[in-house]
């Protein structure tokens, strides 16, 4: 067995030198009904040929994006990723590492993650962030329940713009620990309106810039309008590629900032993993989940760097820990600080401007398009465009001609207003081609 | 007096000269040869190259009026710069490619590389997970392939795959005895046990849902207090937490009888499956009484732990708790796989959602790519290949070093504790570092809380023998080295590392974690 290094002498000098007789006798602690004998009901072992072939019949099974006009986003995003990042990401040091426990042997770690968080806090325009959570739906879960430790108020307040996927991740985890959530329906354009639902124990408004309909919002006034009141603002970003071009949340006041970094250096997947980024104000520092690294000296007085702060969590302070995390999405992070130092500002800012640009030029087109009604006032990438006809549906004779079309509304919410609204995003991966070959089969299915 | 140096024809020397001093030395620029010192991206001077290509367009953006932001300061790198900086942090970093990580419930084991290529076709890699299911039957059926797995691995008949994490697992498993609780209106159950051993996440995530952790006490052979367990339970109680094998790297004997007790209270037995590689293939939980078990697939099945993740935490689920299973799930529909979204299945009361999508299908691919490639038999091996090189540590350094635990087998990890030290001034932290300067990670330190002074060392299955006879020789070395007093050697270390020891107490007290 190739992964396996011990031959059949080796075993039996090992246990010879152990003292025992057979590998059964290293079980004997094993309860008598639960010992099994033979092997389980399942295939046995196979050479690498053999089982990458059975990975490629799963593989070929499905329509890639790499091969199909392709407009979805709705909270994962499809971008360029430069070759440089996964081959760095494969190097054994970093791979093959552990969280970094011992930090004489895991600087190479510990800086990236300290590079990590400052990118991320320049990224949002908040003065500290800490080194990953799980995502982004799971980092906007935290800032609720981060909210709740700091104002001691028990309810949050979510926007009618937030993904749904988010809605239901803060649903699930804000009620498991008993703080009450109040969701807006749907809406397209209506973030402000969170700020109806605002009484003396709301510890915070969950709004989400560009939302899930894609609309883009000034929220400056809606952070100071839910400061006024005592209630802590966050800021969901799910296109964290937007912030090479929109308004910072913390320019916009924001107090904790919850970001989905897959655009930045992480395939689609499939959904996962992705990585999540999470910001606060400096006050609230001590407060928040998830590993922390810090700056300090070795024993030489050589700059070094540190997980910190540790007494917030889970292995110290156990049932008194800030959060029961006890990993990061850590190399889910480094591909994210090696793409996002190979683009800098000035390469951000460019692709940024790109996916402006295709998103605009897209709409342009669909517009055209009779009986299509582009509904998002104001958008980055990602815009919805109402259809004549049901959306899913549509999106289904659209794949079936090998087009991958966007989103529909109904795939998330019911709501009969809502299920001829297909959400579509175009990135800097879409050519004018794609975009033809969109309108073209539209006009047929319609 | 030293020979004259050997010179080639030209004058060149090819031997070094003997009587120069060099232990002392310092580089110009502060590095150590090949092991660059290397600046913060944040310190170069000028932040507007890029690595990337891309046209530098106009838009007229007025859609976006007064949204346009004016304010980014990002450091960019060209491609060579960006390599070179990368190359040279990652030299910084131990890794299980460099040499044992015998890091002790973390399961250091070595990552094939198949289970990354896999990961990166484009067909699983490359897919987005709001396609419509008609586009991903492949990702779908492959889902569908690892619970199959999973579940007959464990003995279970359900499983919920989305969890991101062994603690995010821990939570989904909690939140499910929570739901089943309250569906059967004991929702007045509040109380968690856990036995002092447990992980951190443990009472962390009990806590989390609101329990209260009632800690359970230990034997003298490092196993659960059945008595003591059986007199704290009461008609409070939701569940246990019970890591098996436990955090001592012990099987748990009594636990059918555990179990039994639990279940006759009207509780359920939450597993901490983190030691699963243990047992793989040779003890399924289901025939242990479990309710619930996540499995870190970073462990067990050997996706990579990446720096610190990304883990992920997919949970197994007896029949009491399978209705309770978050959304999303995979069901067969009329034509194809479909994934159930919205929970709208009415034999089904799912607790809500873990996350977005549908959790880590990088890690399960990675994870099926291990279990195809083992099979039954081979994961069987797994498990006992990892046993068997743990007793072996044991055995080999139980001469030297003290243990614990000393009655019987130990499982896939061996635990060591700090009487051997006493009186040397060399305490547990000091000689974990003492083998960074040979080369090996330290094993898990100060943890069990239980035991003085901890060491828990888990090699797992994929070191040979060579490898081990290597690390029981420098371990041997260094224990004598300790026992004979020559403290330096252990307090100044490390002395080789890339760093020497860091000031964890300044880091904390003057918190730095951005740059400027």
């Amino acid at each position: 067995m190739r992964y396996l290094p011990l031959s059949d002498t080796d075993r039996a000098s090992m246990l010879d030198t152990i003292g025992v007789k057979s590998i059964d006798d290293l079980f004997v602690d094993v309860p008598a009904p639960a010992r099994r004998d033979g092997t389980v009901d399942l295939p046995k072992y196979a050479g690498e040929m053999e089982v990458e072939a059975q990975l490629n019949a799963f593989a070929a099974e499905n329509l890639s994006p790499s091969k199909a006009p392709f407009f979805i986003g709705a909270g994962a995003y499809r971008h360029h990723i430069p070759a440089t990042v996964d081959h760095i990401i494969q190097r054994s040091e970093f791979l093959t590492s552990y969280t970094p426990y011992q930090p004489e042997i895991a600087q190479g770690t510990l800086q990236v993650l300290f590079e990590f968080q400052t990118q991320v806090a320049r990224l949002t325009g908040m003065p500290v962030a800490n080194a990953s959570l799980y995502d982004g739906s799971t980092a906007a879960a935290e800032g609720v329940l981060m909210a709740q430790r700091i104002t001691r108020r028990n309810k949050a307040v979510l926007s009618g713009g937030l993904h749904p996927h988010y809605r239901e991740t803060i649903e699930t985890l804000a009620h498991a620990v008993g703080i009450e959530t109040e969701a807006s329906a749907l809406q397209v354009d209506g973030e402000a309106e969170v700020l109806q639902h605002i009484d003396a124990n709301t510890a915070c408004v969950v709004v989400q810039t560009p939302n899930l309909f894609g609309t883009a919002t000034d929220l400056t006034e809606i952070a100071k309008a839910a400061q006024a009141a005592g209630a802590l603002l966050i800021v969901v970003v799910t296109e964290v590629m937007s912030l090479g071009l929109l308004k910072s949340p913390g320019e916009m006041g924001a107090d904790v900032v919850a970001v989905e970094g897959q655009s930045i250096g992480v395939p689609l997947s499939f959904g996962g993993p992705y990585v999540g980024l999470f910001a606060a104000k400096e006050k609230y520092l001590r407060q928040m989940p998830g590993r922390l690294c810090g700056e300090t000296v070795d024993a030489d007085g050589e700059r070094g760097f540190v997980l910190t702060l540790s007494t917030r969590e889970q292995h110290i302070r156990r049932d008194k820990a800030t959060s029961n995390i006890c990993t990061n999405s850590g190399l889910c992070a480094l591909a994210f600080s090696i793409h996002l130092s190979l683009l800098g500002q000035t390469g951000l800012n460019r692709v940024a401007r790109i996916n402006y640009a295709k998103a605009h030029a897209l709409k342009a087109e669909l517009a055209k398009v009779a009986g299509v009604e582009v509904v998002t006032p104001r958008f980055f990438n990602e815009f919805t465009v109402k259809l004549p006809k049901a959306a899913d549906a549509v999106v289904e004779a659209l794949a079936a001609k090998g087009i991958l079309a966007g989103v529909p509304v109904s795939r998330f919410d019911k709501t009969p207003e809502f299920a001829n609204h297909l959400i579509v995003a175009a990135t800097e991966t879409v050519s004018d081609a794609d975009i033809a070959a969109l309108i073209s089969a539209l006009k047929e299915v319609l | 007096m030293a020979d004259a140096p050997k010179m080639n024809s030209v004058g060149r020397p090819t031997a070094p000269a003997i009587d120069v001093e060099t232990t002392s030395f310092k580089s110009l620029l502060g590095g150590r040869g090949l092991l660059q010192d290397e600046k913060l991206i944040f310190e170069w001077d000028d932040y507007s190259r890029t690595g990337v290509d891309f046209a530098d367009i106009a838009i007229d953006a007025s859609d976006l009026d007064g949204l346009i932001r004016d304010d980014l300061s990002l450091p960019g790198l060209t491609e060579p710069e960006a390599v070179r900086h990368y190359v040279r942090l990652s030299q910084k970093n131990h890794a299980i490619d460099l040499a044992l990580y015998p890091l002790g419930s973390c399961t250091m084991k070595h990552n094939p590389r198949l289970n990354e290529k896999m990961a990166r076709l484009p067909g699983l890699g490359d897919i987005h997970p709001l396609q419509p299911v008609s586009t991903v039957q492949g990702a779908l059926r492959l889902m569908d392939s690892l619970a199959h797995w999973l579940k007959t691995l464990t003995g279970m008949p359900a499983v919920a795959l989305t969890p991101k994490a062994g603690a995010n697992g821990e939570l989904c498993g909690l939140l499910a005895i929570k739901a089943a609780h309250e569906a059967k209106g004991q929702g007045h159950r509040r109380t968690v046990l856990v036995p002092s051993s447990a992980h951190g996440t443990n009472p962390a995530t009990a806590a989390f849902v609101g329990y209260t952790v009632r800690e359970i006490a230990q034997t003298a052979d490092g196993r659960v207090d059945l008595e003591d367990l059986k007199s704290k339970i009461d008609d409070g109680i939701a569940a246990i937490m019970l890591t098996n094998p436990n955090t001592c790297g012990l099987f748990e004997r009594d636990i059918i009888a555990i179990a039994d007790a639990i279940h006759a209270a009207g509780a359920y037995f939450y597993c901490d499956g983190a030691n699963f590689n243990a047992i793989v293939g040779r003890v399924r939980p289901g025939d242990l009484g479990v309710d619930a078990m996540h499995i870190n697939l970073h462990k067990t099945f050997s996706t990579p732990h990446g720096g610190g993740g990304p883990g992920a935490g997919p949970v197994v689920l007896s029949e009491a708790l399978a209705p309770y299973a978050p959304r999303p799930w995979v069901v067969a529909g009329e034509s194809g796989l479909v994934l159930e979204e919205h929970g709208e299945d009415a034999s089904q009361a799912n607790f809500g959602r873990m996350c977005a999508f549908h959790g880590q299908m990088g890690m399960y691919i990675r994870a099926l790519t291990y279990m195809l490639s083992h099979g039954s038999d081979g994961l069987r091996q797994v498990a006992e290949d990892a046993v068997l090189n743990a007793n072996y540590i044991k055995a080999s350094l139980s001469d030297v070093m003290s243990v614990p635990f000393p009655e019987g087998p130990c499982m896939h990890e061996a635990l060591f504790d700090d009487r051997w030290l006493e009186n040397t001034g060399v305490t547990t932290l000091d000689f974990a570092k003492a083998m960074i300067d040979e080369g090996f990670h330290p094993m898990t330190m100060y943890f069990p809380l239980v035991v003085h002074g901890a060491m828990l060392i888990e090699p797992t299955e994929t070191e040979s023998k060579a490898e081990l006879d290597r690390f029981v020789a420098v371990l041997k070395a260094l224990a004598e080295a300790a026992l004979k007093g020559d403290v330096n050697r252990f307090k100044g270390a490390p002395y080789l590392a890339p760093a020497k020891r860091l000031d964890e107490t300044r880091a904390a007290r003057q918190p730095r974690l951005t740059y400027g």
